[in-house]
């Protein structure tokens, strides 16, 4: 286990959707710690980025984690050796109660109800109920949960998870995720800049299915320029 | 009055045969996306595996023939179906179509052996004195092997849902059928539940198999695919992957071809069902339980 | 292999099934009698017959795509029509086929454009449903027309004298060889016709086909009203060879078998599906013959009946082929003919 080195490290990621050459030999770092920004207009392809570290999509190229090589194992091994996975559309299984919902994401012999339901005592209160009848926002704490529930895991994959909730949701998954960063590393994609500005301390910027940008979040907000050219019209005066 | 109530309780015998067979069939279309084809094979191999048995064991009443026969069609159905799944399903894992065609090959293969070992025509099954006679329900005198039929597929019936909502693997197959890729990102190897799903299937089948050689008395080696057909279809309107699905259709299926086969006249009611099937996709191309289909 | 050669070996091929009537050699092992006797070309003309049928579900199925269980359907039209109106009505020859031709067009087109409403697995099912239907519709034997279970025999005085007898084997067979050349080069003209990369366009991926401004229901329903109709004449040719019509071809069974063919002889390769349709008509007749054989009736049970039964042996090759041979026969010889390829004009990826 390297101990000094990337929690996770990508290089020269490749992946083909269709005919399209969606991610162009990625390449990135994601420290040990903290929440690292995957950032960049819509369809540059960070969610296939996460997709292609999970083995969703056929992908070339090398995944280390932890130091070791991940890009020949099935999805449900890579999973294994502690990484969870929130996904853009929060896939919550709607046949299936909440509680089951979280009892299939059950992995370690101690999992962590204590914190999901501290986190969102919601949860608790529906227990019974079917994944299908839950609102927007109610999915999208499942799938959170789901993420946190077993000690063992390393790093987190969050796909966009504010996106198309209200303002006060959006609070307490940003606060969820803040807490989650105390027991994880985090590597979240968002399009909503205020959000990633007051969670991720270091970015990675995709353009094209390449990366365009590594550094910290202020050394990319606070230059106007570099914003826009990075991120489109909408990042500049953002803060 | 008593005719209705004879082809009643008839049609739901025939619909409890399709549902056996059904059952499997959805849960493996809705869990693995694999049109098996082989299910008749597996019916029809474990029916004359049973026969064979209480065959073998002639000295015996015909009480312990027929249980030992349909003990022995559950496993042979359960086995087969399991060895199905490792040696020529998962091999073709990313082939969805050449799954399908696998099986398909294996049950045109299957059937002629059956054929060619045991002849195509049909062989009498020993039945305990009890099964011959009829039983008086509602003033109509029921076969009582229909009501047996009835009972056994209401057990399995009972058996899955426990299943399915009680153990572990049936919550990996309730997600599996919604969302496989999702199940696989939980850290689950879904791969493994595929094996057990396809013995559950057949062992379902193998009891239908021994089942409908009770109901008709005799066993031939072409029902399995007669009946095969008429399970796709129980299995399309039901919704493909649920089982609860399965149950309601294959209900309807079983009393349309009973009453109108009765009524109209032989084969009008096969016809209906197939019909049937042609509308219920046009309204609805899920079938009923849309749900589960993806 | 150059193409010119190729293409000059397969116009003596040709040459050579068309003299075949005339030549007299017996090929022992291959054939029961000599080439031209009537039970030989009888042979020969069905092989033609289900090669060229092959051929038309490979369209559906190979080239649009389609999973279609329940071509047989339209095969047994062919077969039905016909015999209905030659021995039922006491048609002549031209006006079943008139009739058999309308039919051909009208019920797939009708058929057609309920199915294929769906997709994937309950297109094919309906498909199934539909051909099943058929089956329990010609076994009830609706107001005496079909023969029920016993099919219906073509009596000498239904047919022109040219096609009755077994001395006139060869025109039968003639017509055959005549069928798979004209069917193959409508196929052919199809597939690389603008609407025939539409619909390996539409095999690949339906949803751009849509988005370029192109229906793929109306191509889709083309396919398949074309493949039926000729299935269908196919099917009128089989009738000729058979004598008569049998309730066996409209069964689920049957349309398996076409799929069988299909694959065997590789799917997506207009000369791969006949090739497929000859070698397993061939081998479904000879291999019966061949169980007979005092060599292998005296073989101890446990042999001998796998190998007395064409379908275990079909249906184990099957297996076979689509577990380590994807591409079918075809596709392994295509692999080392490359050039036949390109003389025949094929111009479909593999499936």
């Amino acid at each position: 286990m390297n101990g000094a080195g990337p929690l996770l490290a990508v290089r020269e990621l490749d992946v083909y959707l269709a005919e399209s050459h969606v991610l162009q030999g990625v390449s990135f770092d994601v420290r040990r710690g903290g929440i690292t920004g995957l950032l960049g207009r819509n369809g540059v392809g960070k969610t296939t980025a996460l997709r292609g570290i999970l083995g969703l999509v056929p992908r070339t190229g090398s995944v280390l984690l932890g130091g070791d090589e991940t890009i020949n194992l099935p999805t449900h091994e890579i999973v294994r050796r502690g990484v969870a996975y929130v996904p853009e559309d929060r896939d919550v299984f709607a046949g299936l109660t909440v509680a089951e919902n979280l009892r299939l994401a059950e992995r370690a012999p101690a999992p962590r109800y204590e914190l999901v339901y501290e986190l969102f005592p919601e949860l608790k209160q529906r227990a019974a109920q079917k994944g299908g009848t839950l609102s927007g926002g109610q999915q999208q704490m499942v799938a959170l949960a789901r993420a946190l529930l077993n000690p063992d895991d390393r790093i987190l994959l969050i796909d966009e998870p504010t996106k198309g909730l209200a303002p006060l949701v959006v609070r307490h998954v940003v606060d969820a995720l803040r807490r989650a960063a105390d027991v994880a590393t985090i590597l979240l994609v968002e399009q909503n800049l205020s959000v990633a500005h007051a969670l991720v301390r270091e970015v990675i910027v995709l353009d094209q299915g390449r990366v365009s940008f590594t550094g910290e979040v202020d050394e990319l907000m606070g230059d106007a320029a570099l914003a826009r050219k990075h991120l489109g019209l909408a990042a500049a005066g953002s803060h | 009055m008593t005719t209705f109530a004879l082809l009643l309780i008839t049609g739901l015998g025939l619909g409890a045969l399709y549902f056996l067979i059904a059952a499997g069939l959805s849960l493996i279309w809705g869990l693995m996306r694999v049109l098996n084809f082989a299910h008749g094979a597996f019916f029809t191999v474990a029916a004359y595996a049973g026969w064979s048995v209480a065959r073998a064991l002639g000295g015996q009443s015909p009480g312990v023939q027929w249980i030992a026969a349909v003990a022995v069609a559950i496993v042979v159905g359960g086995v087969f179906a399991a060895l199905t799944e490792v040696v020529l399903i998962r091999p073709l894992y990313a082939r969805h179509v050449g799954q399908v065609l696998v099986t398909v090959g294996l049950a045109l293969a299957t059937i002629a052996l059956v054929q060619g070992g045991f002849g195509s025509d049909p062989q009498r099954l020993a039945l305990p004195d009890w099964m011959t006679r009829t039983t008086s329900v509602v003033g109509a005198n029921i076969p009582n092997t229909r009501l047996l039929v009835i009972v056994a597929a209401l057990i399995v019936f009972g058996l899955l849902l426990f299943f399915l909502r009680r153990t572990r693997f049936g919550l990996i197959v309730r997600a599996g059928v919604e969302n496989r890729a999702m199940v696989q990102a939980l850290g689950i190897d879904v791969q493994r539940a595929f094996t057990l799903v396809f013995a559950i299937g057949g062992m379902a089948a193998g009891l239908a198999g021994m089942l409908a050689g009770t109901y008709y008395g005799t066993i031939d080696p072409g029902r399995g695919t007669g009946m095969l057909i008429f399970a796709f279809i129980v299995v399309i309107i039901g919704g493909l992957g649920s089982v609860t699905g399965s149950a309601a259709a294959a209900v309807v299926v079983g009393e349309l071809q009973q009453f109108l086969n009765f009524y109209g006249a032989t084969g009008v009611g096969d016809f209906s069902v197939v019909l049937l099937l042609a509308v219920v996709l046009l309204i609805r191309p899920g079938g009923f339980a849309g749900a589960s289909t993806a | 292999m150059t193409r010119r050669t190729r293409l000059i070996a397969l116009g003596v091929v040709l040459a050579l099934c068309i003299a075949l009537p005339w030549i007299g050699i017996a090929i022992p092992g291959l054939f029961e009698g000599a080439l031209n006797a009537p039970g030989t070309l009888n042979l020969l003309g069905l092989c033609f017959v289900f090669g060229a049928l092959a051929l038309t579900y490979d369209l559906v199925f190979g080239y649009v795509g389609l999973l279609s269980f329940g071509h047989a359907l339209y095969f047994a039209t062919g077969v039905y029509v016909t015999a209905i109106a030659l021995t039922r009505w006491h048609w002549s020859l031209p006006q079943a086929l008139a009739l058999t031709a309308v039919v051909s067009v009208v019920l797939p087109l009708a058929l057609g454009a309920i199915c294929l409403r769906m997709r994937d697995i309950p297109f094919a099912m309906v498909t199934l449903a539909f051909a099943q239907a058929g089956s329990i519709l010609v076994s009830q034997n609706p107001f005496g027309l079909t023969g029920g279970e016993e099919g219906l025999a073509l009596g000498s005085d239904t047919l022109p004298p040219a096609l009755v007898g077994v001395a006139n084997t060869h025109n039968v067979y003639w017509i055959a060889l005549a069928l798979l050349l004209v069917v193959y080069a409508i196929a052919w003209r199809a597939v690389n016709s603008p609407p025939g990369r539409v619909w390996q366009a539409i095999r690949e991926n339906e949803r751009r086909v849509g988005v370029l401004g192109l229906n793929p229901y109306l191509y889709k329903l083309g396919a398949f009203v074309l493949s039926a109709f000729l299935a269908s004449a196919t099917g009128v040719v089989y009738l000729l060879l058979q004598g008569g019509a049998n309730p066996q071809v409209t069964t689920a069974d049957f349309t398996l078998a076409l799929l069988v063919m299909v694959v065997l002889g590789g799917v997506g390769t207009l000369w791969g599906a006949v090739l497929g349709g000859i070698v397993y008509e061939y081998l479904d007749f000879r291999l019966v013959a061949l169980s007979n054989t005092p060599a292998v009736q005296s073989l101890p049970g446990v042999l001998r009946v796998p190998l007395s039964e064409p379908l275990f042996l079909l249906g184990v090759l099957f297996i076979v082929l689509v577990l380590f041979v994807p591409g079918g026969l075809g596709g392994a010889l295509e692999r080392r003919f490359k050039p036949v390829r390109a003389a025949l004009g094929s111009s479909a990826a593999r499936a």
